[in-house]
């Protein structure tokens, strides 16, 4: 009996230490959120322009850090977002999704100012603070800081916004880098051969 | 006891008595997480760091369960102490480094059931080592088994893109090159008399 008695008393310290040391460590390493979602965000364009289906960049990051979304679904990211992005993950690189929006050719915003009522709408609409103006009076848009989200073409309710492309011009142009046609190697061309 | 006592456990244990490849322990993450490099060294290191404190601490166990007589709860007990330090080791990574934790994903808690972490301090209790030797057989072995990981992980890459006959891709090849690299490993046999 006593042998029962010591043996359930020992087994019955050990497992109040190791309880006592994981309940410590629980508290001392204790994660707040989720650090792959900083890192996710990051890595995102801060745009805010809810092009992925999500309210915002830290949204959709919080999506993907918990794999309810795909890494492919930021146009102003483009290929090079989803590079970095599958880079951080560990997954493979893939294209971008057909049923979401196509990355664009780089744009801004442009305001009419002949029509611009000064209604302010466009400016509570911006997530980059890239319009100026106030109320009745006409409105403008930095371009440098213009991400074309064209999250402004929404609210305006005369019209007078209109995304237009950055062209190349003197100051941006640059050579293209050089691009090497690949041979379509067809399998069953291979197994012909190798056969 | 001097130090080329404890050299020689080192050794032994790295290559001559490999975890992994002679005494055939711990096949799971072996095959289960030797697809990626950068997994595999993850995994290396948060196994060492486990199987190096089992030993320690169960060794520490084990005398207690001498002094009274309790010997024939000694492997429930290891299990306790091996799954208590699971649990932490999960808790440091997650809050160290949250890309290694996806990474590892199930693998992290399956070291709970790795036959190595059970094994190792089993073979220490059977070898009667003391408290010293058997922190540096524990480490020894995990790191023989690091470096059969990482040396496997590196092959499965090559052998990713090698032109495998259909009936052996996938696992059976990966045994095979396992089971050649054990005998490669065999040639370490008399190197520690």
């Amino acid at each position: 009996m006593t042998a029962i008695l010591l043996a359930l008393a020992v087994m019955a310290i050990l497992a109040v230490v190791l309880g006592g040391i994981l309940g410590f460590a629980s508290v001392r390493f204790k994660v707040e959120g989720d650090p792959l979602v900083e890192k996710i965000d990051a890595v995102l364009p801060q745009t805010q322009c809810g092009q992925c289906g999500h309210p915002g960049c830290r949204p959709y990051a919080e999506a993907i850090a918990h794999g309810e979304d795909d890494i492919n679904k930021c146009p102003p990211g483009g290929e090079e977002g989803i590079r970095k992005l599958a880079e951080l993950l560990g997954v493979e690189f893939k294209p971008f999704d057909e049923g979401a929006a196509q990355p664009k050719p780089k744009s801004v915003a442009v305001i009419d100012e002949n029509t611009c009522i000064g209604c302010t709408l466009c400016i509570q609409a911006c997530p980059v603070d890239a319009i100026v103006g106030s109320a009745k009076q006409m409105h403008t848009i930095i371009a440098s800081e213009c991400t074309g989200c064209e999250l402004c073409l929404a609210p305006c309710p005369v019209d007078c916004i209109h995304i237009v492309p950055v062209g190349t011009t003197v100051k941006n142009w640059k050579w293209r880098y050089p691009v090497f046609a690949l041979k379509l190697v067809r399998p069953s061309a291979t197994t012909e051969s190798s056969s | 006891m001097d130090i080329s006592h404890y050299l020689l456990i080192l050794v032994s244990t790295v290559l001559v008595n490999n975890v992994v490849l002679v005494r055939i322990l711990g096949l799971c993450p072996f095959m289960g997480v030797s697809k990626k490099l950068e997994a595999a060294l993850g995994m290396g290191a948060a196994t060492t760091f486990v199987l190096t404190l089992a030993a320690g601490s169960s060794h520490l166990i084990n005398q207690l369960l001498v002094a009274f007589e309790l010997e024939y709860l000694r492997t429930l007990s290891f299990i306790l102490v091996i799954a208590g330090i699971v649990q932490f080791t999960e808790m440091v990574i997650h809050k160290t480094s949250p890309v290694l934790y996806q990474v590892l994903g199930i693998y992290l808690p399956l070291i709970t059931t790795n036959c190595a972490v059970l094994g190792v301090p089993l073979l220490n209790v059977q070898e009667q080592h003391t408290f010293a030797e058997a922190l540096v057989f524990g480490a020894g072995s995990a790191l023989g088994f690091s470096l059969i990981l990482i040396l496997f992980a590196a092959m499965r890459e090559r052998l990713e893109g090698a032109d495998v006959p259909t009936p052996f891709r996938g696992a059976a090849i990966a045994f095979v090159t396992a089971g050649l690299m054990s005998l490669a490993f065999m040639g370490f046999g008399g190197l520690v008399k």
